[in-house]
Parts: structure tokens; C-alpha cells; sequence
């Protein structure tokens, strides 16, 4: 019988740290391996990275290929395709996995084209059918109504939003085997880095508590109120795509299908009325709060905790309360 | 300017169903096109909107590309009023139920065709598809450099112009030599209405169309539409919207302030 190829998945390289979300997809990658029988593989570029290569081991993987050179230091998108296109010819992998972040949904599509296979973007779900085929679950007509995609060349690609799947817990006695891989250096790519600069912005999908406003504010200087509770519980202030849209916030703060996908600790939506789009955004938090004066707007029925009234109101009190809480130290 | 010196820029536009008004048939898992009007994809208009800039300050011939059916000719001759001086269609129902790499390889073919070019701009991505992918795999099989989500476009020269990116958690400063390929975000310009005389002038232009035959000396046919797809949908389905029950307040907001600042207090929110 042939062997089954591996599941291969793209570590990315920010700044020589990897990105959470390959840690999330070796998670996924380690279950989809195990069902499979086969290795879990992961690719990572950079310069200097063995010890990040022994981080993805101990988050699941059991072979990582290296490719360790200076000229790989900064993501340049036609290096980075050429030589993952050849790894790939050489191991063949049945599954091919990366993160739907700027740099995965940049460099992802280009592989695939050289390829000639085929890649599901922005999934948010992966599983197996009983031919070990990979189904691939992605949001269509706005996270509406969702899709399963199914790929019949091979590798099978897909890209997979951050904040889906679950990483496994860092497991530094895990064992796995680190291959150096021999670097096709490429001069000229057509393309310089003349500036780098840090973008100061929040990272909202890594937030621990995020206390979101909609509609019901009625001018952008009241993201203060949201602000300052969101301070006090160490979180950021996030926010629906209809202020986005008005200007009153930067997009990085926008949580929803066309913005953020988040799953903080607590989620606190004050005069949010809930579209589909916001929903899907934000309905995996681990404990959903919200405020609105509409008793029967759709945030309810995902909430763990429903105020029914002014957020004008109640978000003053609760952060009284809070602050109560903190400063007195009272239990 | 000499045409000589002239930019040669191909904008790759998209027509797509108002998103907001469209509607879905859930048994087939298409939407039906005909229940909404049919426009240029946004983020497209943001692609039209950077090559007419870049015509204005250094000169260019502009020409844009579409894939899609007959009745998409409309958007084009939108996009001619828009600023683009050329249009090109490619219909034919081989070309029909294509996914991004059979899109991206028709594209690809067809702006082989037109030959020479400086740069392809692009949407960073489709209202309808929303993939983002036909950019990059479009550079791919012309096999030139790209950038996507291009922010904001700092100069262009001759042989190469300078953008500006996020990727990571950085900007970038990059400089892209020709030819290659830019996808822009909605951040890149504010997309300008035509005028009545460039929307009346537009009707009479003529609109090229190509079907799979005009591209079979570049192309081959079995890399078309369905055919030439590897993934397939093999099911849509409306998510089933898991609720949760709630505890629900109302009235009295200073037991659900203090309740609830119990709670963050418990999941070690408040420490």
C-alpha cells in the first residue's frame, strides 16, 4: 500500500519568535497525524532559530525542517516559496497547514500555485472523513453559513484563522528530530525592505479580557468608560465593525467575521447587539458579559451574563464595584 | 510623456453580488446572483482608484481584466468611466465553477496575452470569496515578485515603486522592482465617483471579450474553470447557534454590577 505523506505545518517566524498560531495548528496537526498514522512535520525559516525549533517539538511536532540562514531572517515571500515548494516535493506531505495571518495568507497562496494544488483560506475547522481525506471547515457569505471544502490533489492546503484551535500544553521531555536543511540562498527577489518599523497596535487575539462597545455608544470619546474598566481588569478595549467603520476606532480593535477572531477569558459587549458577523467574532470567549437596553437583542442568548439597561449606567457601577474589589482586597 | 515611458498597469477587478442584499440558496450552497445588483468588488475599486493616481502623477496606460459572466461587462464599463483605459472580459462557461487556482491560472493567462506590463494591482480580497488568494497566485504563475495588503503606495518610479505594508507585527517599507504585483487594502485611497461625461462617454467604449479559445495558445484547457479545480464544496450548512443560559438582570444594576464583579473576581480577572 503507498504510505500516506505527512501533516506538514508552517511555523512562522515573527521577528524570531513563532507566531501562537502554528503552535495551534501543530495542536490540530498532532490530532489529524495521530488519526492518520503518520509524522507531524513542521517548517520553520528564519535566522538563529534553533531554539524556536525545539519550541514546535515540544508543542507536538515530531520532525522539524530547518532552514537556517541569514537571508531568511526578514519574511521575503519568494525565498520563503521556493524553498518550502522543494521541501515539499521531497516529502510529499498529505496535509499542508499555515496560519491565516498576513505573512500565511501572503506566502501560502504562492506555494500553492506552484503546486498546482488546491487551498482553502481562513478555515475554521479541520477533520477527517472515513477516507482520510481532509475536510475543511471556512465561514462563506459573510460567517453566515459555513462550508466544508474538500481538495483532491495533494498536499491538501489550507490556511486556519488564529484563536480556533487549541495548542497543546509546552511539553520541554517531548523528543523529535530537528533536520537542518540545506538553504537555496536567493540574491534578488525583486522586492527590498527599505524600513521596518514596530506598528503599535493592540493585539487584541491575545488579550485576557476585552470590553467591547456598539452601537450603543453614542460618541467615540465614550470608548473612555470602556477603556477605563478595561484597564482595571488588565484587558483592551475592543469594538463592533459599525464604529470601524465610522472612524471612532482603528480597525485592530475591531472583533467580527471581517475583523478579529477573539476567545479571551471575558468578554464584555456593551451596547452590542450581536450580528451573525459580531457573533462569530467573539463566541468562544470563555465567559461572555453583556450590556444592552434591548432585552431581546441576539448577544443575550450567547451571554453567560445579561444586563438588561444603559451601559451609561451600569458600566460606571461596575467599575466601581471592581475597584472595590481591587483596592479593598476584601474576600 | 511618450507612450514609450508610458506605466503599463493591469488592475484584475472582480464583479460580485451587494453582499448586504444578496440572497443564499442553502440546498445548492450558491448565491443567487440575480436576487441583488451586481457591482465592482470594494476593495477592487481601491485597486482602480491607485493605478488612476499613479497615471495621474507619471503617466499610464490602464488595463483591466475581468473573468466572470457576460453580464459582468457592466462593471468594466464602470471601470473605464472610473479611469482604466482599456477592458478586457473573459467569458466562457469553461471558464465557470473555477476556485482560486483555476481563477488565478485564467488571469494569469490572460494578462500573459496582453504582454507587457509593469505592475498588476489587485483587491487584497473579494467581498463573495473573501480568500485572498487570487493575488498572490496570480504573481505566482506570471512568477514576479508581490506585496500584498499595500497600505499606502510612497512613490513609483520607472522600474519600481515603493509601498507600504503590515505584516508581523511591523511596518514595512518595501520596494518592488517591475514587474511585479500589489494587492491594496481598503486604507490605500478613498475610491472617487466618475463624473456623468466619463459615465456617458463609457457606454460607447468598446469592451474586448476573450473566451477559452482566445487563451489556448498560452494556456491549457484543462486547467479552466471546474475542470482545472482541485477543491471542491462538498457541503454548506447554516452553523447551529449554540447558546448559552444566561443569567439576566434586570432592573436592579447595582446587584448585577456587584454580582458580576464577583464573578471577574473568581476567574482571577480582578487580583
Amino acid at each position: 500500500m503507498k504510505r500516506r505523506g505527512d501533516v506538514l505545518v508552517f511555523a512562522e517566524n515573527n521577528d524570531g519568535k513563532i507566531h501562537p498560531v502554528s503552535y495551534e495548528l501543530l495542536g490540530k496537526g498532532r490530532e489529524l497525524a495521530d488519526s492518520l498514522g503518520v509524522d507531524l512535520d513542521a517548517v520553520l525559516l528564519g535566522w538563529r532559530m534553533e531554539n524556536e525549533a525545539f519550541e514546535l517539538i515540544y508543542r507536538g511536532a515530531d520532525k522539524v525542517f530547518l532552514y537556517d540562514h541569514p537571508s531568511l531572517e526578514e519574511f521575503d515571500v519568494i525565498r520563503y516559496t521556493q524553498n518550502i515548494v522543494k521541501m515539499v516535493r521531497e516529502t510529499k506531505p498529505d496535509i499542508f497547514l499555515v496560519g491565516a495571518t498576513r505573512i500565511g495568507r501572503t506566502l501560502a497562496p504562492r506555494i500553492a500555485a506552484a503546486l498546482r494544488t488546491g487551498l482553502t483560506a481562513d478555515c475554521v475547522d479541520l477533520k477527517l472523513d472515513e477516507e482520510g481525506n481532509l475536510v475543511q471547515v471556512r465561514p462563506a457569505f459573510s460567517g453566515n453559513i459555513m462550508a466544508q471544502i474538500v481538495t483532491k490533489t495533494r498536499p491538501q492546503m489550507a490556511t486556519v484563522r488564529y484563536k480556533v484551535m487549541k495548542m497543546l500544553e509546552r511539553d520541554a521531555r517531548r523528543e523529535g528530530e530537528i533536520i537542518r536543511m540545506k538553504v537555496d540562498v536567493i540574491e534578488e527577489t525583486g522586492m527590498r525592505i527599505i524600513e521596518k518599523t514596530h506598528a503599535d497596535e493592540v493585539e487584541i487575539a491575545e488579550a485576557d479580557v476585552i470590553v467591547s462597545g456598539g452601537r450603543g455608544l453614542k460618541r467615540p470619546e465614550d470608548f473612555s468608560i470602556l477603556e477605563e474598566l478595561a484597564s482595571l481588569l488588565g484587558g483592551v478595549v475592543g469594538s463592533s465593525r459599525p464604529l470601524v467603520d465610522a472612524g471612532w476606532i482603528s480597525k485592530d480593535h475591531q472583533v467580527g467575521f471581517s475583523g478579529n477572531t477573539v476567545k479571551p477569558r471575558v468578554y464584555i459587549a456593551c451596547g452590542i447587539s450581536g450580528s451573525p458577523q459580531h457573533l462569530f467574532g467573539m463566541r468562544d470567549s470563555d465567559i461572555i458579559i453583556a450590556v444592552n437596553k434591548d432585552p431581546t437583542a441576539p448577544i443575550f442568548n450567547v451571554s453567560d451574563y445579561g444586563v438588561v439597561g444603559d451601559l451609561y449606567e451600569f458600566i460606571p457601577l461596575l467599575i466601581r464595584e471592581v475597584k472595590r474589589l481591587i483596592g479593598g482586597g476584601k474576600r | 510623456m511618450s507612450s514609450i515611458d508610458q506605466l503599463n498597469i493591469i488592475v484584475l477587478l472582480k464583479q460580485v453580488p451587494d453582499i448586504e442584499k444578496v440572497k443564499f440558496d442553502f440546498k445548492t450552497g450558491r448565491i443567487d446572483r440575480s436576487s441583488a445588483e451586481a457591482v465592482i468588488n470594494p476593495f477592487d475599486l481601491n485597486a482602480l482608484e491607485a493605478a488612476v493616481e499613479i497615471k495621474e502623477k507619471v503617466g499610464a496606460r490602464i488595463t483591466v481584466i475581468s473573468m466572470g459572466p457576460k453580464t459582468a461587462e457592466a462593471s468594466l464599463r464602470d471601470a473605464i468611466a472610473r479611469g482604466a483605459d482599456e477592458a478586457i472580459l473573459l467569458t466562457d462557461k469553461r471558464f465557470a465553477g473555477a476556485d482560486t487556482l483555476a481563477t488565478s491560472y485564467t488571469l494569469a493567462c490572460a494578462i500573459r496575452k496582453v504582454g507587457s506590463y509593469d505592475l498588476v494591482i489587485c483587491g487584497e480580497k473579494t467581498i463573495d470569496g473573501d480568500t485572498a488568494q487570487v493575488g498572490p497566485e496570480v504573481a505566482e504563475f506570471l512568477g514576479v515578485p508581490h506585496v500584498a495588503y499595500v497600505e499606502e503606495i510612497r512613490k513609483v518610479k520607472r522600474d519600481r515603486i515603493l509601498v507600504k505594508s503590515k505584516m508581523g507585527r511591523n511596518y514595512y517599507i518595501i520596494e518592488l522592482k517591475f514587474p511585479g504585483l500589489i494587492t491594496v487594502t481598503k486604507d490605500v485611497n478613498t475610491p472617487r465617483l466618475p463624473s456623468l461625461k466619463d459615465k456617458i462617454r463609457s457606454r460607447r467604449a468598446e469592451i474586448i471579450v476573450w473566451n477559452a479559445d482566445s487563451l489556448l495558445d498560452l494556456a491549457d484547457e484543462r486547467c479552466f474553470g471546474a475542470t482545472g479545480s482541485p477543491t471542491t464544496v462538498a457541503k454548506v450548512y447554516v452553523p447551529k447557534a449554540e447558546r448559552r443560559k444566561g443569567k439576566i438582570f434586570r432592573g436592579d444594576l447595582e446587584r448585577a454590577a456587584k454580582e458580576i464583579a464577583t464573578v471577574l473576581r473568581e476567574v482571577h480577572v480582578i487580583r
